[in-house]
């Protein structure tokens, strides 16, 4: 499980039809490590990781998986080894919990679909992992948002795949679940030494649970690497057109981006914090 | 792996996947012995009642007085027929109404079965073919309008209540075609015009049968073969892709066999109308979300129309078509489900 997995965008160009979005773009995915994306709406991101997924195909240069082009592997293949969390997944009318979690497990069951013990394992971890056991038997639609992207995980996790992508896996969720899930996938990250790569909205919660922070900005890359060294002021204009102070998470000690507008900002922040003492 | 999981929990997921199994095994046997018992009585009564005895004697080669013409050549190939294209209309439409995610995405209201039946009626009524050169030209021609409606519904990718508005569209247009080949040639043939526009029984033959016979030997098995894969295109493209499905080559030979099946059962028995439409629903209904529908909707289908085709030749005053009644029981259904996509979004199977 712990076999480190090397994925591998090579001057990928990517587009739907004539509308080119990502134009040969590189980005070496660090193995057993936490990456993840940010940009501004349309930058790029979701559309790098669909074919980091194999879901898209690049019109120009590849994405390797441990070397080999992906589009060019067979899709069965491919989900033994890189599970996706797409953005919108459907839960069938009335499916179970425990169903849809058993569905992850379908790449490493043969045509005649036998099931085996390991299979029941594997489900078993994934409700275990995700906290998700009590509800196993209920119905998916019946969830909460929160309780739902869990289920959703779980499933990828059933999948036991080396290799998991995430595209915005915390949209539409609370404050509280979003960091959830989010530790969630850490704990995944240092117990079984899965490559997470995700896409994120939230700056500052990307700089927290990110060993390698990828900044895109007009399908290009912008900045990568250690948060502490990417997430700037001028990385936060370059991509989002945006004045900010970065300031140390007092909490982890990472950068955290305080956006300035034209409202309520003084000059002399010190000032604030002296009058609020 | 490290992390032990707990006995209650590996309990708890093979349970419910033993009851899952259990559900599905139960719901499509008691359908099994439905259509099984209603074949049989089809057999046994009507304006003379043969006992199983005699129909026995009558499948087996025997000469049995009476029995071997009614039950042999009016009787059997009739119920034989339903049970066909019942199964095949059960079968490809909820193929077509999974893909599409939407109870409306049936392919007897979206037009494919009418583009068969067009076909099928131009063959016979023009052009005088044989019953397999038809059931194949009607596939084609089914495969034809499914092309039609997806290429005039695509616009930026194309939306499920929108292929289904321009389906409806392209049904009309077929409907018509049926119609006017229909009134030419045949002023004086109301059951075949019958046939050809909901569908019907009354001349089923054993020459209709062997192609209809051969495409469910060869297009079930691979239609039930898929069912784990349409299973899981229905959690959306992108995780049934991730999932390891090759989705467009599934999607397209899925499209391709549902409409193989409806095809040769619409060239044997007209489109028999809305039993894809209420097949699928119902099955999914009394089935629950666990496992394939394919064959449960299959079953229901031959359930639908042997029932129907028994009531519409006794239980009224008059012989009535079989397509007739499974039209009066699906129009509600289909006025109810308009109604219902127009207050909220979808309607999911």
């Amino acid at each position: 499980m712990t076999a480190n997995r090397s994925l591998h965008a090579q001057a990928v160009t990517l587009g739907y039809g004539e509308r080119t979005i990502v134009d040969g773009l590189d980005l070496m995915v660090p193995p057993g490590r936490i990456t993840t994306i940010v940009g501004a709406n349309a930058c790029g991101k979701s559309t790098l990781l669909k074919s980091m997924a194999r879901l898209l195909a690049p019109s120009s240069g590849s994405v390797l998986l441990d070397g080999k082009a992906i589009h060019r592997l067979p899709t069965k293949q491919v989900a033994r080894v890189l599970g996706l969390l797409p953005q919108s997944p459907i839960a069938p009318d009335g499916i179970a919990v425990s169903d849809l979690v058993s569905r992850g497990r379908y790449p490493h069951q043969g045509a005649l679909a036998r099931w085996t013990s390991d299979d029941d394992r594997a489900v078993a971890r994934a409700l275990e992992t995700t906290g998700t056991t009590h509800i196993a038997d209920r119905p998916v639609d019946e969830l909460s948002g929160g309780q739902r992207q869990r289920v959703w995980i779980a499933m990828a996790l059933a999948q036991e795949t080396d290799v998991l992508l995430l595209d915005e896996p915390t949209t539409f969720l609370d404050i509280s679940h979003q960091v959830d899930v989010l530790d969630l996938l850490t704990d995944l990250n240092h117990e079984r030494g899965t490559t997470i790569v995700m896409v994120l909205h939230d700056l500052n919660l990307a700089a927290r649970y990110a060993d390698h922070l990828v900044a895109m900005a007009g399908g290009k890359i912008l900045a990568a690497g250690d948060p502490h060294d990417v997430l700037t002021e001028s990385t936060v204009r370059g991509v989002f057109g945006l004045d900010s102070r970065i300031i140390p998470d007092p909490l982890t000690g990472r950068p955290m981006v305080i956006p300035m507008g034209r409202h309520h900002t003084v000059d002399e922040p010190e000032d604030v914090a002296a009058r609020t003492a | 792996m490290t992390a032990l999981v707990p006995t209650e929990t590996l309990e708890l997921v093979a349970r419910a996947r033993h009851r899952r199994a259990r559900r599905w095994w139960t719901v499509t046997g008691v359908l099994l012995l439905a259509v099984g018992a209603i074949y049989v009585l089809s057999l046994m009564l009507g304006d003379t009642f043969y006992s199983p005895a005699e129909i026995w004697g009558v499948i087996t080669g025997h000469q049995v007085a009476g029995a071997s013409f009614t039950v042999g050549e009016l009787r059997l190939p009739r119920a034989t027929t339903g049970l066909l294209a019942g199964l095949c209309f059960g079968m490809g439409g909820v193929v077509f109404q999974s893909l599409l995610r939407n109870a409306l995405a049936s392919p007897d209201v979206i037009g494919i079965t009418s583009g068969a039946s067009a076909a099928a009626v131009f063959c016979i009524v023009v052009l005088g073919l044989s019953q397999t050169a038809v059931s194949f030209i009607a596939t084609v021609a089914a495969l034809a309008a499914a092309l039609l409606i997806y290429l005039l519904a695509y616009k930026d990718g194309g939306s499920g209540p929108r292929l289904i508005l321009i389906g409806i569209g392209v049904a009309a247009i077929f409907d018509s075609v049926i119609s006017y080949i229909v009134s030419r040639a045949a002023e004086w043939d109301l059951p075949a015009a019958m046939r050809w526009l909901t569908g019907s029984l009354n001349d089923a033959s054993w020459d209709r049968i062997l192609p209809l016979a051969i495409a469910v030997l060869v297009l079930m098995p691979l239609l039930l073969g898929m069912g784990r894969d349409l299973e899981l295109l229905r959690l959306g493209d992108h995780t049934a892709s991730a999932l390891g499905v090759p989705v467009e080559r599934r999607r397209i030979l899925l499209i391709v066999t549902a409409v193989g099946l409806l095809a040769f059962a619409t060239a044997a028995a007209g489109p028999i109308a809305f039993v894809a439409f209420l097949s699928g629903p119902i099955a999914v209904r009394v089935l629950g979300p666990v496992g394939s529908p394919i064959l449960p909707a299959g079953l229901v289908g031959a359930l639908l129309v042997l029932i129907a085709d028994f009531a519409g030749q006794h239980a009224f005053g008059t012989r009535l078509p079989v397509g007739v009644i499974t039209g009066v029981l699906g129009a509600p259904y289909l006025v109810y489900l308009l109604i219902r996509s127009n207050r909220s979004q979808g309607t999911t199977l």
